[in-house]
């Protein structure tokens, strides 16, 4: 008995591990820029580069285009469309299209970070290697955020992804605002995390274990076999506190306070780390444990064959888990629809640039978030249609990757050249740096979400999906959502436009921050990588869209 | 299909993208040559659509027998959304875009004035010219949304940066309406795209709504073939393709099932669209973005707006509510209809009060577009009364010819308004006067072009008024008469006008010394308005060659829907009405 599962588990380990190995070449980085600092001929290398070189080999790993099966063996590439779902470290975690999807978002953000952090002069030397190591850390908790199918691994790849970026917030050491941003992130985080490790062990005594398909499987027992009103208190009770959790992440409200604080004193790098992967890999993470948990089609097959599993000895229609399926995708869309909201209400009285894009975040959380519930809907009527929504989400993931990318990258250029970062001395930038306001003009009307730039392909998308949920399964709350997310677009838009004007129509008073130097030409050449996407993906973003879908074909049925 | 012809239909769009990046990299010192160049990229917009419109060429010329669209460009583009490229011309897009390429040349010509940031004011032009021909052009809704928005961001700096004392206000101001206008159609839009289905169709609409697929060689596949594969399909197929959601419209009742509060899908989206169209026309209660923004604006851009794209709230309606949503717009023709009244009222009684020159007619172009609104609404089959096409027909072409003539006349008024602004520098109506003795072409001209405004007879602004009035009559001879009465009030101000600014003894206002008489250069813009505006209300015939074949098929086609299907079921709602009085009041 001992022997075959050892046997069991070495196999399984070893078979799981071409599936990890985006993560494992994240610690090899990790471990390579701490081991440099120790000898006087690697101790110059700047980790900025080898960061890059370790994400470059992370990516050339994880393959997105032809990613590895590991239910073979030996495992082998096959195209996306045939990658099956795949559990892998004893159903810790899962190997997906959805997984490599957004893990490929993740990487391709880092490269595009560590860019940033080697052409901007906030992250210099001497706290480099410390800054890059927390940084990989981070995102080495989000790639596990992305692919966790158990609770503990749920908990352990938040804290994993917070614990780093408490850090990175208050790098400067001087710098007071960073330190009290960073105090109250960390409080808020631990404080959030708590709960959500309560509400974790409430859900977990309940249905008797972590795995999440298994937790799914007895949830539908415990439906079919009729719930006492204890139970299902509990149940809602545990259920909201794991979305406190999340919400954390999410910088959903009402978990939204830390998120303005915390921007306007971490650098603008910190700031785009923070809202734009760490945004990325809670929204999959929401997926992963709303689909999880509540849709049984969703379990995904065993890498290896344990002998007696519980599940799948008595046939369970999804049918059953209707009623909390429905709650959650409730409770999901209401704090949807308030996030994004209250987001861009806030936004327009802000005059700190920082504080206005991380208004901005919370409202575009908001708008990512609406994906979730269209899923949670059609599930039981339509699960090929519930999985194109999922993939709708990752195509906004995709987009706003680029665009919150680009604004922040300005924000942190102009910091460079100006030392402010006050919304009144952009005061006409156009006639300082035509680059600079054009790139940024471009961002913010893409954030919009207004055609023919990137933005409006990430809300066509998943209003797109909002509409057909609604269209197929009548529920009132969705076509509640796509007026809500349509009205906020057009609320939207003056607060992004607010700072356009101040860049193009204001005139420089003798109060604007002077421009101690331009930006240097790298600078604008790496705006400029940014802008062109935005602008011209609409000739030809179907490529994308084709393999998201591929990828996320077999997410919920 | 012919290659030439679709390059052509194409490069109306591309041609001004690619001028304004070529312009990128042109010395910004060089201000005239920046002129003379975006003048030419107008110029070979103008002059391809001219070329289509003249007749003789067989492969490029618009068929003015041919009701259906033509030049059509299709390629596939998103296919995993079903989105096309699309474009096409038919005779209610055709005069349109004749309109656009010349008042966008015109209004070049206009901008020889701005002084400021001429670079970037040629680039900022030429992608909203793109915007306004992909408008015109596209069948795809989801193009067409796309080059509706377009247009937004462009014009928000043209008002916002060139504009005058309170540009800010009025550009965001603009650009709010409009976006919420355009949200509310992404919402419709989205809703008829998840209901459309292709499999419904018979090859014959499908062949109608030039229904394109390929297959995996991307080879062009027939209608029967595709058809097969479609109805092999376990899935809807869902189309963007606005002929085919028109012919679901008429044909199948995909679009009828009941959504909220007991409505239709079809009603919310005619609602959702209309609103969003009225916003663009504009029409009372949401007209208020327009009088701001046109008095802001300058003069070529206020060219621009009052003579292009107040046009595409008329297209939109006549192109995409009626046709798509025809049971909604039947059961609606109160409200439109009336929309369009109260805004021909409004607007008039609003310029009376008006001593801003450019305000006032900024309210005349509200009171204008007005009739348009109600040209459109106008299908009088409503329960009760008698059922007459003709006056449909009437309407829908009286509207499209006001928006043609109204084109004309309100971009050549202001401009004449510019005109004088670039002398004197102010727009109050009570302090000119006798500028008739100081510049007597400028007067004679200006008088000719608000006379076409005021809707005399011999100029363009009669033909339309006269069909839309006519029309209305069988609906209902009170909002007949109360259009009709509208042309009084619009000779009331419109003579006010003319009589405080043109007439009188001598001017006694700020800057007297600078009436100069009208120069060559503005001579030059304003004489083709002149000349159109008396030729279009001689030869009516000029614009109606064009838009006869296709509106007498559009409207041939809601007939036999509205006999096929609407009076029918109007008939058995009216039967089961009766039988429940009947068993009401049964003892």
């Amino acid at each position: 008995m001992f022997v075959t599962l050892v046997n069991h588990l070495t196999s399984d380990t070893f078979a799981s591990l071409p599936g990890f190995g985006v993560e494992l070449v994240l610690c090899a980085t990790i471990v390579v820029i701490l081991l440099a600092r120790m000898f006087p001929f690697s101790e110059r290398i700047d980790s900025t580069w080898l960061a890059l070189v370790g994400t470059m080999v992370a990516l050339g790993v994880l393959s997105p285009l032809a990613p590895w099966d590991i239910s073979q063996s030996p495992a082998r590439m096959v195209a996306m469309g045939d990658l099956p779902r795949v559990e892998i470290f004893t159903g810790m975690l899962i190997h997906d299209g959805f997984s490599v999807v957004i893990k490929t978002f993740l990487l391709a953000f880092l490269l595009l970070f560590f860019a940033l952090v080697k052409l901007t002069h906030a992250h210099r030397k001497p706290d480099s290697p410390d800054f890059t190591t927390l940084v990989l850390g981070s995102a080495l908790g989000m790639c596990l955020m992305v692919s966790a199918n158990h609770m503990l691994m749920i908990f352990l790849a938040i804290e994993m992804a917070s614990v780093p970026s408490y850090a990175m917030v208050a790098m400067h050491r001087h710098d007071r605002k960073g330190s009290e941003a960073a105090l109250k992130y960390a409080v808020y985080g631990a404080g959030t995390a708590g709960v959500m490790l309560y509400g974790i062990s409430l859900l977990c005594g309940m249905l008797n274990s972590a795995h999440l398909p298994t937790m799914a499987f007895r949830l539908a027992e415990m439906a079919t076999a009729g719930m006492s009103p204890a139970e299902s208190v509990i149940l809602v009770m545990a259920a909201l506190m794991i979305l406190v959790g999340i919400a954390f992440k999410l910088s959903a409200v009402p978990f939204h306070q830390w998120c303005p604080d915390v921007f306007e004193g971490a650098t603008a790098e910190v700031g785009a780390f923070l809202s734009v992967a760490s945004k990325a890999a809670a929204l999959a993470l929401l997926v992963r444990m709303a689909v999880g948990l509540t849709c049984l089609e969703s379990a995904p097959q065993m890498l290896v064959e344990w002998s007696t599993s519980s599940a799948g000895n008595v046939a369970f229609e999804s049918v059953s888990l209707d009623s909390v399926r429905h709650f959650v995708a409730w409770v999901i869309a209401a704090m949807a629809a308030v996030t994004c909201t209250f987001g861009n209400l806030a936004a327009f009285a802000q005059t700190n640039i920082k504080r206005l894009l991380a208004y901005s975040t919370i409202a575009h959380a908001g708008y990512m978030m609406m994906a979730v519930p269209a899923v949670l809907a059609l599930v039981s009527i339509d699960p090929v249609a519930a999985g194109q929504c999922g993939g709708y989400l990752g195509l906004y993931i995709a987009v706003y990757l680029l665009m919150n990318l680009g604004a922040f990258a300005v924000v942190a250029m102009v910091r460079d050249v100006t030392g402010s970062e006050e919304i009144r001395d952009y005061a006409g930038l156009i006639h300082r740096s035509k680059s600079l306001t054009i790139c940024l003009t471009v961002m913010l009307v893409s954030l919009v979400g207004l055609p023919p730039l990137a933005g409006f392909i990430g809300k066509f998308a998943v209003f797109a999906g909002l509409a057909r949920g609604y269209l197929a399964s009548g529920e009132t709350y969705l076509v509640a959502l796509l007026v809500i997310g349509c009205v906020n677009t057009a609320v939207s838009l003056f607060y992004y436009l607010r700072i356009v004007k101040a860049m193009t129509i204001d005139a420089t008073d003798a109060e604007t921050a002077a421009m101690r130097s331009s930006p240097s030409i790298l600078q604008t050449g790496y705006l400029w990588c940014l802008t062109v996407p935005v602008l011209v993906l609409i000739v030809g973003w179907d490529f994308l869209n084709v393999w998201i879908q591929q990828a996320v074909r077999g997410l919920v049925s | 299909m012919d290659n030439l012809a679709q390059f052509i239909v194409t490069s109306l769009i591309f041609t001004p993208v690619v001028g304004a990046i070529v312009l990128l990299f042109f010395p910004s010192e060089n201000k005239s040559l920046l002129r003379w160049f975006t003048l030419l990229i107008t110029m070979l917009v103008l002059l391809p659509t001219l070329w289509i419109a003249l007749p003789g060429n067989n492969a490029v010329s618009f068929q003015i027998a041919d009701a259906g669209v033509q030049n059509v460009v299709q390629t596939s583009w998103i296919p995993s959304f079903d989105i096309q490229f699309f474009l096409g011309i038919d005779g209610i897009s055709f005069p349109l875009l004749l309109l656009t390429a010349l008042i966008s040349c015109l209004a070049m010509g206009a901008s020889w004035t701005i002084d400021k940031y001429v670079k970037s004011y040629c680039v900022l032009y030429l992608l909203l010219l793109a915007g306004m021909m992909g408008v015109f052009l596209s069948l795809d809704f989801f193009l067409f949304y796309i080059f509706w928005e377009v247009m937004l961001l462009p014009m928000y700096f043209l008002i916002g940066v060139w504009g005058g004392p309170r540009k800010e206000y009025a550009a965001i101001k603009f650009f709010l309406y409009t976006l919420f206008g355009s949200v509310l159609m992404l919402i419709a839009l989205l809703m008829l795209y998840f209901n459309s289905d292709l499999r419904q169709l018979s090859v014959e609409q499908l062949a109608t709504a030039q229904i394109a697929a390929w297959d995996e060689a991307g080879q062009l596949i027939s209608v029967e073939e595709y058809k097969t594969q479609i109805d092999a399909s376990e899935y809807p197929v869902h189309t963007f393709n606005i002929l085919a959601l028109q012919q679901l419209g008429q044909h199948t009742d995909v679009f009828d099932q009941t959504l909220l509060l007991g409505k239709s899908i079809q009603w919310w989206a005619f609602v959702l669209l209309f609103i969003g169209f009225i916003i663009k026309v504009p029409s009372v209660p949401l007209h208020t973005w327009l009088p701001d923004a046109h008095v802001e604006a300058p003069t070529p851009i206020s060219m621009i707006l009052a003579g292009v794209l107040l046009k595409m709230g008329g297209y939109g309606i006549v192109r995409i509510c009626y046709p798509i949503c025809p049971d909604a717009g039947y059961d609606l023709v109160w409200v439109v209809c009336s929309i369009g009244v109260i805004s021909m009222v409004y607007g008039a009684f609003a310029a009376l009060a008006q001593t801003d020159f450019k305000r006032m007619v900024a309210y005349s172009s509200v009171s204008h577009m007005g009739y348009v609104v109600l040209g459109l609404g106008v299908w009088s089959a409503t329960a009760g009364t008698v059922f007459d096409p003709v006056s449909w027909s009437m309407g829908v072409k009286g509207a499209l010819f006001q928006m043609i003539g109204h084109g004309i006349s309100s971009a050549g008024m202001f401009f004449m308004v510019g005109v004088i602004y670039d002398r004197v520098h102010h727009r109050d109506l009570n302090q000119f006067g006798g500028l008739y003795g100081k510049m007597p072409v400028y007067t004679a001209m200006a008088m000719l072009l608000f006379f076409a405004g005021l809707g005399l007879p011999g100029l363009c602004g009669f033909i339309g008024e006269v069909f839309v009035v006519l029309s209305v009559w069988k609906l209902s001879a009170t909002l007949a008469a109360i259009s009709a009465a509208v042309v009084i009030l619009t000779a009331a101000y419109i003579l006010w006008a003319i009589q405080r600014v043109y007439l009188g003894a001598e001017y006694r206002g700020p800057h007297p010394e600078e009436l100069s008489e009208i120069n060559l250069r503005e001579m030059v813009i304003a004489l083709p308005l002149c000349i159109l505006a008396v030729v279009l209300g001689v030869f009516p015939a000029t614009m109606f060659r064009y838009m006869d074949a296709t509106v007498d098929q559009q409207v041939a086609d809601l007939v036999e829907w509205t006999e096929d299907v609407k009076l029918p079921k109007l008939r058995t709602e009216r039967e089961e009405a009766a039988e429940k009085d009947v068993a009401a009041n049964a003892p």
